[in-house]
């Protein structure tokens, strides 16, 4: 499918192309080459090794999680794993990089080619977009730096350094901020249905270059800028439609974009030149020498496979297959938290478009009352499936579900036993219901008559005078029937 | 020389066994000699007090009956090694005052093993030189010298310098030293004394200073190839913290002692017959062929094509690979900063312009240069194709023989400064030593004899991967024909 | 050998400038003297090296391992770190567990 999205300039349309490489902090106890610890927001620098610091003579020992969970990762992009990869030092110097190289790779990485199908349209499934994934390289995570703590000195704080990161590098296969916006917000979804990255931006768990450059529609590849450490969605995509702008501008006054390195300001919304391709680094890779080259064998990559938990595209299809319509099995597998609890919802035997009807609507209707996440909701799915199963079988109608529902919010209770207690049990009691309803109808005589004259949407007054004397618990399709048996 | 600090260390251990002498009575006369010493500038750190409270814990053993291979030995570690709080330097200024939290794997190896730690060896700054001149704290002094009457001040080789001086002058019954390209080897020849530099793999690098890490393995340096193979045994095993180590069991190398070599088969390389190299070299290495047979060997002759090429090979990945470990210095964390600069940048540059001496500088302008943009194929990876032709040089070799023998140095030990104004000619001490590294292989270099200027020459055995014994066995049997007991009269 | 042969021995050398880069990239700062004092240097190593050039490489694989050996992986256990005098412990500035550095501009 191709995108519409253009920036309209002065001499014509312009195309925006845009790659993204995204950095995810991958979820492991230990750093990558060290057995020091990953948590965030430990004091400074007590997350340390000797081999985080780089003192004289300490050498790294990767850790094999982190390598599992690269290859989860790839496997879950439908990516190339190459069974023999290795680590390259790339050469530089500062404060927050003790070694003075990062050891990352890039001759041999672990994993190659793959892909990531997004949705353009949420609501249409038909707006498919494969995003091409060039490849995912395990690299070290730099220290912290701290500016304002000291008027003329910087802070170096080592608790990240060593932390393991996934570099995903995607083709430039996007065209428009949306397309970005849909690539990164499903990429998200996928690591943490894999676990192989928590997805927390604020924390910078995953960020992303954003590589931009404009064409005509069609035409050669302009010269890009890549906007480093970009730490929402919302920004990268204001940064690309930012950049483009710039860049489409730049162009039309008879400028040239130059290849660099910028820096995005959200306060401002505008990013600046960090560094000129003339001043770029020349990081020197070569392969690490402390470190011989990664072989995997086949036991470890089934292992990996094994432990791949159902990802979101087959999830919603198999939602799909169950009833549900398009948009809630969407809505419903979008994030990994809302997918394990509505799969457990169906396991306590929900039936599967009730429940998911009641989820999107009735659950995160309350949730955002609340400002509750599916995470910390007061209700458990096995409670919800109770409480559905009571909708099914009669026992409650719509309306004091919705009256059970508040009340298991407030209290916790169980739903039978909420019932039980306070009598709301909707009644079918034919008896009961004919004489309320006999007792209706001769207290609105002139109503029936009007009715029989062929008014005939007084009887929905009916169905209310006859709910409301059976205070809401009769059960609506019964109060239905005997009325129809009776005026008719 | 006290008659203590002339023993070997299995003498010592005999004797300390035997209750001839106590540990203490052994620690202290070394801690003497060092002290008496000092001019030969080997040692850059004393440490006698540690030396003392080894032989204490020793002696307490030993009543105790519960003694550890190296109990009562006192040794010399090199300043590339890590040792918990002393002075850790590498012979550089950079790194002037370090004091590690921590304990190298192959010295707390010796550690727990018993031995003391005298103190640490002088050598040619992170272990680049071949003269010992490049350190920090300025050349060692061989305790050889010329019989023709001048006594100039002669280089005991580098990088272990500080630990070839003290073994030949009676300053430690033993060291450790580190060998990237020759640096056990080269200084073991030019000071009459042996040492084995093992397998890539079999000596953990974790807590030695990193030069170039494809290349970096520790050994021991001592009198003979029996106190070799007794401190190896020490040094050497698997260390789960360095991804570069042999899991696999440290053979008992003393035991597998034995200088019969009948059936064995030894490789002369014709194209270590080299232009230049002085007739007395050929003709110790003539007489080591000669002993080889008497032992019982045959000798064949073998080609190693790619020879004249190992050196320029190493002088590109050794810079390379050094120009990344060295980046570390940078004044942040420890050892040496410069301050009044304004910049982080402007702090590396004067930090590492001020630390580093001149020949780490030029390797490190050299490795940086390799690796950089453009010409990172033409010298780093053909040196890296170069390599693997010298490799398989050695194993097609090794079909048709078990040993190597060579010299160990084109010439004897020169005098300070003759060389230092040529790195090329400097460089050119490592020819016979260098393939040998480039390969990973077990390489060791033994006494041979004199020369007319009564300075001594050694005899470089090389063996196949793992083949420890097999060098080691070939050494004893030149030792023992050798009768190599010269050693430096005492001027110091 | 089409690729990765140096062009040809004269303009392999490098002239002061290039030295200059170098030790830029190396954070060593150096005088104009000791640049122009290293410029022959590196060329007469450089030259050096290049007789690799000789050698019929076509189709040898650059050495990764000298001794065949395996990249052993680690387990995802906590076992280092919490050490953090023993990090500062050696730092020519360390100021509220941090190291200081100057003021680092971004
Ligand atoms: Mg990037
Ligand atoms: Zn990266």
């Amino acid at each position: 499918m191709v995108s519409d999205y253009r920036i309209k300039g002065a001499t014509g349309d312009w195309e925006v192309v845009v790659g993204l490489e995204v950095h995810a902090q991958v979820v492991s106890d230990a750093k990558l080459f060290s057995g020091a610890a990953t948590a965030f927001g430990a004091e400074p620098n007590t997350q340390v090794s000797l081999v985080d610091a780089a003192m004289p003579g300490m050498l790294p020992v990767p850790n094999c999680e982190c390598i599992r969970q690269a290859v989860r990762t790839g496997m879950a992009l439908d990516a190339v794993i190459n069974r023999w990869s290795r680590f390259d030092r790339k050469n530089y110097f500062y404060a927050d990089l003790p070694q003075g190289y990062q050891i990352s790779q890039l001759y041999h990485p672990l994993v190659g080619p793959g892909e990531v199908e997004i949705l353009l349209d949420e609501k249409d499934e038909n707006s498919v977009k494969q995003i091409g994934i060039e490849r995912i390289h395990v690299e070290q995570d730099a220290g912290k730096l701290m500016h304002d703590q000291h008027p003329t000195m910087s802070y170096v704080d080592l608790n990240r350094s060593g932390v393991a990161l996934m570099e995903i590098v995607s083709r430039p296969d996007m065209s428009s901020p949306a397309e970005a916006g849909a690539y990164l917000r499903k990429l998200r979804a996928i690591l943490r249905y894999v676990g192989s990255c928590d997805g927390n931006m604020e924390e910078g768990s995953m960020r992303a270059d954003v590589n931009v450059s404009v064409r005509r529609p069609g035409g050669e590849l302009g010269t890009r800028t890549e906007t480093k450490n970009v730490n929402s969605v919302r920004f990268v995509m204001a940064v690309i439609e930012h950049e483009a702008r710039r860049q489409v501008d730049l162009i039309e006054e008879g400028g040239e974009v130059a290849q660099e390195t910028r820096l995005y300001d959200p306060d401002k919304n505008v990013t600046r030149t960090l560094r000129s391709k003339e001043d770029a680094h020349d990081y020197r890779y070569f392969p690490d020498p402390d470190l011989l080259p990664l072989e995997l064998d086949e036991a470890f990559i089934e292992e990996c496979r094994a432990s791949l938990p159902e990802l979101p595209d087959d999830k919603r299809k198999r939602f799909e297959g169950l009833g549900i319509t398009p948009y809630n099995a969407s809505v419903l597998t979008a994030e990994v938290e809302t997918a394990r609890w509505f799969d457990a919802l169906l396991d306590a035997g929900a039936e599967a478009r009730q429940a998911a009807n009641w989820v999107v609507a009735e659950l995160f209707g309350a949730l955002n009352r609340l400002g509750k996440t599916i995470v910390d909701a007061p209700v458990s799915p096995q409670q919800a499936a109770e409480l559905l199963g009571l909708v099914a079988d009669g026992t409650l109608s719509g309306s004091l579900a919705k009256q059970v529902f508040e009340i298991m919010l407030d209290t916790g209770d169980d739903a039978g036993k909420i019932v039980d207690e306070r009598g709301l049990k909707q009644t079918s009691d034919t008896g009961e219901i004919d004489a309320k309803i006999d007792e209706i109808l001769a207290a609105n005589a002139d109503k029936v008559e009007q009715y029989k004259a062929g008014k005939e949407a007084l009887f929905g007054f009916f169905v209310g005078q006859t709910m409301k004397a059976m205070a809401g618990k009769a059960n609506p399709q019964m109060v239905n029937e005997r009325l129809r048996a009776k005026l008719n | 020389m006290s008659e203590l600090t002339s023993k070997t260390i299995a003498e010592l251990r005999e004797g300390f066994r035997a209750g001839d002498h106590s540990a203490r009575e052994i620690a202290e006369a070394f801690n003497a000699a060092v002290v008496a010493g000092r001019s030969l500038n080997a040692y850059t750190v004393e440490t006698p007090e540690l030396a003392l409270a080894a032989a204490d814990a020793a002696d307490a053993a030993r009543a105790a009956g519960e003694l550890k291979p190296l109990s009562g030995i006192p040794l010399g570690i090199k300043d590339l090694f890590a040792t918990e709080g002393t002075d850790s330097t590498a012979g550089s200024n950079i790194l002037k005052g370090f004091k590690p939290t921590y304990e190298s794997r192959v010295s707390a190896n010796l550690k727990a093993a018993g031995a003391g730690m005298l103190g640490k060896l002088n050598m040619d700054e992170f272990a680049m030189g071949s003269s010992n001149e490049t350190s920090a704290y300025g050349p060692v002094i061989s305790p050889w010298r010329r019989n023709d009457g001048w006594n100039a001040a002669l280089t005991p080789g580098g990088s272990s310098g500080g630990s070839a001086a003290a073994v030949a002058a009676g300053l430690a019954p033993g060291v450790t030293g580190t060998d990237t390209g020759g640096s056990i080897r080269q200084p073991a020849a030019f000071t009459g004394i042996s040492g084995i530099k093992p397998t890539y793999g079999r000596c953990s690098r974790w807590g030695i200073v990193s030069f170039a890490s494809s290349l970096d393995q520790a050994g021991p340096m001592a009198r003979t190839v029996l106190d070799c193979a007794i401190m190896l045994e020490a040094m050497a095993g698997f260390d789960p913290r360095d991804a570069t180590s042999l899991n696999l069991p440290v053979p008992q190398w003393e035991a597998g002692l034995s200088s019969d070599l009948r059936g064995k088969k030894v490789g002369i390389p014709k194209e270590y017959r080299i232009d230049g190299v002085p007739a007395e070299i050929n003709a110790i290495w003539d007489q080591g062929i000669e002993w080889l047979k008497d032992a019982g060997a045959e000798v064949v002759e073998i080609s190693l094509p790619h020879t004249k090429y190992a050196l320029p090979t190493y002088y590109i990945i050794a810079p390379a690979e050094a120009s990344s470990n060295l980046a570390r210095y940078d004044g942040v964390r420890y050892g040496l900063r410069e301050t009044g600069v304004k910049t982080l940048d402007d702090m590396y540059a004067a930090t590492r312009s001020a630390g580093f001496g001149a020949e780490v500088k030029r390797r490190v302008m050299i490795g940086t240069y390799v690796l950089s943009a453009g010409y990172y194929d033409a010298y780093f990876t053909k040196a890296q194709k170069v390599r693997t032709l010298i490799k398989r040089d050695f194993a097609q070799a090794f079909a048709g023989c078990d040993l190597i023998l060579t010299p160990t140095a084109p010439s004897a030990a020169f005098g300070l400064q003759e060389k230092t104004a040529d790195p090329i000619a400097m460089y050119l001490n490592d020819v016979f030593a260098v393939p040998a590294s480039l390969a990973g292989l077990p390489a060791m270099s033994v006494p041979g004899g004199l020369d007319s200027q009564g300075l001594p020459l050694g005899l470089h055995l090389i063996g196949r991967e793992l083949d420890e014994q097999g060098v080691l066995n070939a050494g004893l049997a030149i030792e023992e024909r050798a009768g190599f007991t010269a050693r430096p009269e005492k001027w110091w | 050998m089409a690729r990765g042969r140096p062009a040809s021995r004269a303009t392999m050398s490098v002239n002061a400038e290039q030295v200059r880069h170098v030790a830029k990239l190396a954070r060593i700062a150096m005088s104009d003297a000791e640049v122009e004092a290293m410029v022959p240097e590196f060329n007469n190593i450089l030259h050096w090296v290049e007789q690799l050039a000789e050698v019929d490489t076509d189709g040898v694989e650059p050495l990764t391992a000298v001794i065949e050996n395996h990249l052993r992986l680690r387990d995802d256990v906590v076992d280092d770190g919490n050490c953090r005098d023993d990090i500062l412990k050696n730092a020519p500035d360390a100021q509220h567990g941090f190291f200081a550095v100057p003021k680092v501009i971004e």
